[in-house]
């Protein structure tokens, strides 16, 4: 699209994210949530909505969802109540959703993203509420029926709604990616959007900057990943406005995303849908959050990845791209502050995690809890280098291949028993330093005819006598003093 | 207050029900018996009152999250009216 035309036009955003709860049993009831099990499997009679059953609040539902607002700044709703939503589907034995309605047990929050110049932005959270999810219809080609399993009815959610305060689609993309940091780090969905773990819904409108109203705003759906979500924003975006360019009206109504054609299709309009007749749920009593469960769950609450990119910005002096590449995942950035309690070389630290350990863990396809280094071993290295018992092109080609093989031993070992510590016994090394000026009697008149760049062929020839463990400073010092003699 | 023929039917539809016209005309009387046995309620100053939810005081009442499958799948697919070895089996739905 002509970015002049483009440039006309504000577009409004607000998301809608899906987390499916990493729990054991499911909202109400306590069949297993376990994922992959054969078809229906994981099921009791409260699922199935067998008459005279009763659902029961699961605890640890309702102390992720505080867990998250917490994390989002938002304000905890002390008296809570559980509403039905009624729509009648059969992913849904009971023909309604347990959710919250009147009451969301968190409200007006904030997360802190990046917008697309990368400056600061705030992005208020309207609300995070409780709820389940459905069941997996499947609808095959060739069948006459639809196929239902019910493993997933009553699995937990909360949705988390921001407000409109979104304005592109990289800013959805960083206010996604920072939702799924924030459940990852405080281990309440694992945030896989490709397995349907957080899912994500958009509104989007567009207006002439500077017009006093809002547009019509559209509902995309299904876009299964986080690349997704930003494809689908731009299409939509542009679609609107050329609908209002050549002199349309924006629909109401709820629009599918297609990943293979990058475009989204009209599903339903907003005259078409449900309407879901909230009211109280009378089979659950009212859920009160008292100051102590509140304080014990604050207590508990782990080191957030904006805390922890501050402090390796502002305490260990980290650059700022360091301390983002070490915050994106949680298992990383606390490896990172362990190895930090055995070393004070911060950048040196930063540099073996985001450097030689990554590789490794890439290499393998490995998880860094599966890495066979505890942090200590690596702060070992670091000493080592800045000791200068080791280079560090030896300390990341030999020592640390090494101890990855023998991950019993210290580094400091594994350079004494591999015979890696650096001469800077000048005695011995003058010797060799001799003797290589002494084999190579046309490159010192050349040298000493000017030719400096010769510095760099005397220490090969040094390091290949010494098999690459002579301290180069020492040595170097050591060849010049030859050289001028 | 009374309802018309028109919300029976919006009704009728939310539920996934059918009624013929003599079926329908029979729960609009039903509905109007019930709504006007409301505005007999609705007379009662109810400005202090506060809505009755739940039939007991009790609060918080929680259960630990331990998971257990309390239901076979072939009970689970005993009552089904259509099922297969592995599903239940509904009318074709496509939304």
């Amino acid at each position: 699209m002509d970015t002049s035309i483009r440039d006309k036009y504000q577009a409004i955003i607000g998301l809608e994210v899906h987390a499916q709860l990493l729990t054991e049993s499911k909202a109400y009831s306590s069949d297993s949530t376990e994922y992959g099990m054969l078809p229906n499997s994981n099921l009791s009679v409260i699922t199935l909505a067998h008459p005279g059953t009763l659902p029961r609040v699961n605890k640890s539902v309702v102390e992720m969802a505080l867990k998250m607002g917490l994390a989002t700044n938002c304000d905890i709703t002390r008296y809570n109540l559980y509403a039905r939503k009624n729509y009648f589907y059969p992913d849904l034995p009971k023909g309604y959703q347990i959710t919250q309605d009147k009451t969301p047990i968190c409200t007006l929050g904030y997360i802190n993203i990046k917008d697309a110049e990368g400056n600061d932005k705030r992005i208020g959270i309207t609300r995070i509420h409780m709820e389940e999810d459905a069941g997996k219809s499947m609808h095959l080609p060739g069948e006459t029926e639809t196929l239902v399993d019910y493993n997933r009815a009553g699995v937990p959610l909360i949705e988390i709604v921001s407000e409109p305060d979104i304005r592109d689609s990289v800013e959805a993309y960083n206010y996604l990616m920072e939702i799924k940091r924030l459940v990852k780090y405080l281990d309440i969905c694992d945030g896989n959007m490709e397995e349907g773990s957080l899912r994500c819904d958009a509104n989007i409108s567009v207006m002439l900057k500077d017009a006093p109203l809002w547009g019509t705003k559209v509902e995309v759906k299904n876009m299964n990943s986080f690349r997704n979500v930003q494809r689908a924003i731009e299409h939509e975006i542009e679609r609107q406005i050329m609908v209002v360019e050549n002199g349309g009206k924006v629909e109401g109504e709820t629009r599918n995303f297609d990943a293979n054609t990058g475009s989204t299709t009209a599903m339903r309009s907003k005259e078409t849908l449900n309407d879901y007749r909230y009211f109280p749920e009378p089979d659950l009593p009212p859920l009160i959050i008292h100051q102590e469960w509140l304080d014990g769950i604050k207590a508990a609450m782990p080191s957030l990845p904006q805390e922890l990119y501050k402090r390796f910005v502002e305490v260990y002096g980290l650059p700022e791209y360091d301390a983002a590449v070490l915050t994106d995942a949680k298992e990383i950035a606390l490896y990172f502050e362990e190895l930090c309690k055995h070393t004070t070389n911060y950048k040196a630290a930063s540099n073996w995690m985001m450097g030689q350990v990554k590789s490794y863990l890439n290499e393998l396809q490995l998880h860094i809890r599966d890495f066979p280094l505890q942090p200590e071993q690596i702060a070992g290295i670091i000493a080592l280098v800045d000791e200068n018992k080791v280079s560090h092109s030896v300390a990341a080609k030999q020592v640390f291949p090494y101890l990855l093989e023998h991950p019993e031993l210290n580094a400091q070992q594994v350079a004494e028993q591999q015979n890696l510590l650096q001469q800077s016994d000048s005695g011995e090394l003058t010797q060799i330093v001799q003797a290589v000026l002494q084999e190579n009697p046309a490159k010192v008149e050349e040298y000493k005819a000017g030719k400096q760049s010769l510095v760099g062929m005397f220490m090969g020839e040094i390091m290949k006598k010494t098999k690459g463990k002579a301290d180069p400073k020492v040595a170097n010092q050591l060849l010049r003093e030859g050289l001028n003699a | 207050m009374s309802t018309d023929i028109q919300t029976i039917r919006k009704i009728a539809h939310l539920a996934r029900l059918e009624f013929n016209e003599e079926k329908e005309q029979e729960m609009l009387q039903e509905l109007n018996k019930i709504l006007n046995w409301m505005d007999q309620l609705r007379a009662l100053d109810t400005e202090q009152v506060e809505p009755l939810i739940h039939m007991s005081e009790e609060v918080n009442v929680l259960r630990d999250d331990v998971a257990r499958n309390t239901t076979t799948h072939e009970e689970a697919l005993l009552n089904a009216p259509r099922k297969d070895s592995d599903y239940f089996r509904v009318p074709k739905v496509m939304e």
